[in-house]
């Protein structure tokens, strides 16, 4: 069979590939100016992306000014420990809320729904002098525990009750009829046929957290403790270090996120998917 | 209780670190207080001092940009990106992924790769302006007249392809037998996309708006690490301003009081937007 090439199929051809340029471009720089010389960088064409001479230089420069080893530590420390216990607590809550009868259920239900329309900023500077009165700043604390308790967590509860509403009934009753108790049902049933649901918000808790700011930028400025963001922003106030060391770091703090991203595509996919009702 | 043992951390925690936080954050608004001196009750003064402040003014006024410049732009080509990766291409699953991760990316990183872009004399946007005839590209974030413009356009890149999947998910709930339809009706590709596709996404679109709006109201770290508000206050953003208030100046009633303005906004926004929407509903 012979394949026709349609004009306006080379018109759509070329104006997707210019668009992924654009949208790769800035990624490409950053990985291949990170090998490059200072001199190279200033002196250079910006669309020349080889690195002459090539050099792991400006790593090694990157990591001995900065901890930026600690700093990939921490930030996987939080990726991982923060999604967690937030997807923990929130099926725990979703699963109450899909199947058990108390009082005040849809008014605590509707009250929780109400902080995911409340901006974080406003919650901001309290959440900054409770901290503070805790005594938690430049602590792991301060970094973990208001992480967990804001609007992720009422968007995991809401959509971890969605799917519970989902799973026929049947299984967890077979499971009290074998003598279970609420919480092993919730556990040994519930649980591992929510697979899938856990994922998509394990990943989009990861990206949210590997990329946080603002609020560790506040309650951190122990080098030691910062996570991969903060440490960056640190680097870059000490530009007398120069674009490649700023480069080399730069390309540290984007490379994890983007391999797992070409691992667990779908799981990002599905996030966008659930995510319509704001949740991020 | 079973159930209230099952709910009771999540309660409890949001409950001190989100409606208790709410309720402290009205009080700050109402106070003088830089974290050293006890706070002191100063009533309205704070949010008085908002309709005085021009570098407040500054910041809604630049935020009204960033939604001018980002939201429809972002729309249209979020949409466009979706239609035209919605079909067999080859490569699509390519270009999807391409167009995606910008948006994965932390505004913090990138944005240093941006820094880098707009740089006036070395970065690559004005050397291929240079290349195609201009002889004096924009100074970018530089100058008051075009920092704006480019941070719009920096989180334009950002975010579209964010929504374009948005829309793809919404792509797929359009049967296909709608444009069969309209292919025998002698529909022109242009007409199908006007009258079939677009209306039929004004769900995605209704949430992607408002989350976009949340978004430009927000926009924090690309300021921070781009522009730090800079030149002359032209690409400060409110919740920036609250920041710097709050935690470089420690003027921590004034800066609650923004916030509480922010947040006002932001609902009112939200609010409009169903109520619009509910009447379009009623007429169509």
């Amino acid at each position: 069979m012979k394949v026709k090439i349609r004009p306006d199929q080379v018109v759509l051809y070329v104006v997707l590939i210019l668009l992924a340029a654009i949208m790769v471009y800035p990624f490409l720089w950053s990985v291949t100016a990170s090998l490059k010389t200072n001199r190279q960088i200033f002196s250079g064409n910006p669309l020349e992306l080889i690195p002459r001479p090539a050099t792991f230089d400006n790593y090694r420069r990157a990591f001995e000014l900065m901890p930026f080893g600690r700093f990939l530590l921490n930030s996987a420390m939080l990726a991982i420990l923060v999604p967690a216990a937030s997807i923990l607590l929130g099926s725990m809550a979703a699963y109450a809320f899909a199947r058990m009868d108390f009082r005040g259920r849809d008014f605590i239900f509707l009250l929780l729904l109400g902080v995911m329309m409340m901006p974080g900023h406003v919650t901001l500077i309290p959440r900054f002098a409770l901290v503070r009165k805790l005594g938690w700043i430049n602590k792991y604390t301060a970094l973990i525990i208001p992480a967990i308790f804001g609007g992720q967590l009422v968007f995991n509860i809401f959509l971890m009750r969605q799917h519970f509403l989902s799973i026929p009934k049947e299984l967890e009753e077979a499971a009290f009829i074998d003598g279970c108790s609420r919480w092993g049902v919730w556990w040994k049933v519930v649980m591992p046929n929510s697979r899938p649901a856990i994922a998509t918000l394990a990943i989009i808790g990861f990206k949210s957290e590997w990329n946080s700011f603002l609020w560790p930028n506040i309650v951190i400025n122990d080098y030691m403790k910062m996570p991969i963001q903060v440490g960056l922003a640190c680097l870059q106030s000490n530009m007398r270090t120069g674009w490649d060391v700023l480069m080399a770091g730069t390309t540290v703090a984007i490379i994890p996120l983007i391999v797992i991203f070409l691992c667990f595509q779908r799981f990002f996919i599905s996030g966008v998917m659930t995510s319509g009702m704001g949740g991020r | 209780m079973t159930a209230w043992s099952f709910i009771l951390p999540a309660v409890i925690g949001l409950g001190v670190f989100v409606y208790g936080a709410l309720v402290y954050s009205l009080y700050i608004s109402f106070t003088s207080w830089d974290l050293l001196s006890p706070a002191k009750w100063v009533g309205l003064a704070n949010y008085a001092r908002l309709f005085r402040d021009e570098s407040f003014h500054q910041c809604m006024y630049n935020t009204l940009y960033f939604v001018v410049a980002i939201v429809p732009a972002g729309l249209v080509l979020a949409m466009a990106m979706a239609v035209a990766l919605n079909r067999p291409l080859k490569g699509v699953a390519f270009f999807r992924a391409a167009y995606y991760m910008p948006s994965i990316t932390s505004a913090v990183a990138i944005g240093l790769v941006w820094l880098w872009i707009f740089n006036p004399d070395q970065g690559i946007l004005n050397t291929i302006l240079r290349a195609l005839g201009a002889s004096y590209p924009p100074r970018w974030l530089e100058s008051t007249r075009w920092a704006k413009l480019g941070l719009s356009i920096m989180r334009l890149w950002q975010v579209s392809g964010y929504y374009m999947i948005m829309y793809l998910a919404g792509l797929q709930n359009i049967p296909n037998e709608l444009y069969e339809a309209a292919e025998t009706d002698g529909a022109t590709p242009w007409q199908k996309t006007r009258h079939i596709t677009v209306p039929l996404l004004s769900n995605t679109t209704f949430f992607a708006t408002v989350m976009l709006l949340i978004e430009v109201f927000n926009l924090f770290e690309a300021v921070y690490v781009m522009t730090e508000g800079r030149p002359g206050g032209s690409t400060n953003t409110v919740l920036y301003y609250i920041y710097t208030e709050a935690f470089q100046s420690y003027r921590m009633g004034y800066a609650s009081a923004i916030a509480w303005v922010l947040f006002v906004i932001l609902f009112v926004v939200t609010l409009v937007q169903f109520m619009v929407r509910r009447r379009n509903e009623r007429v169509g």
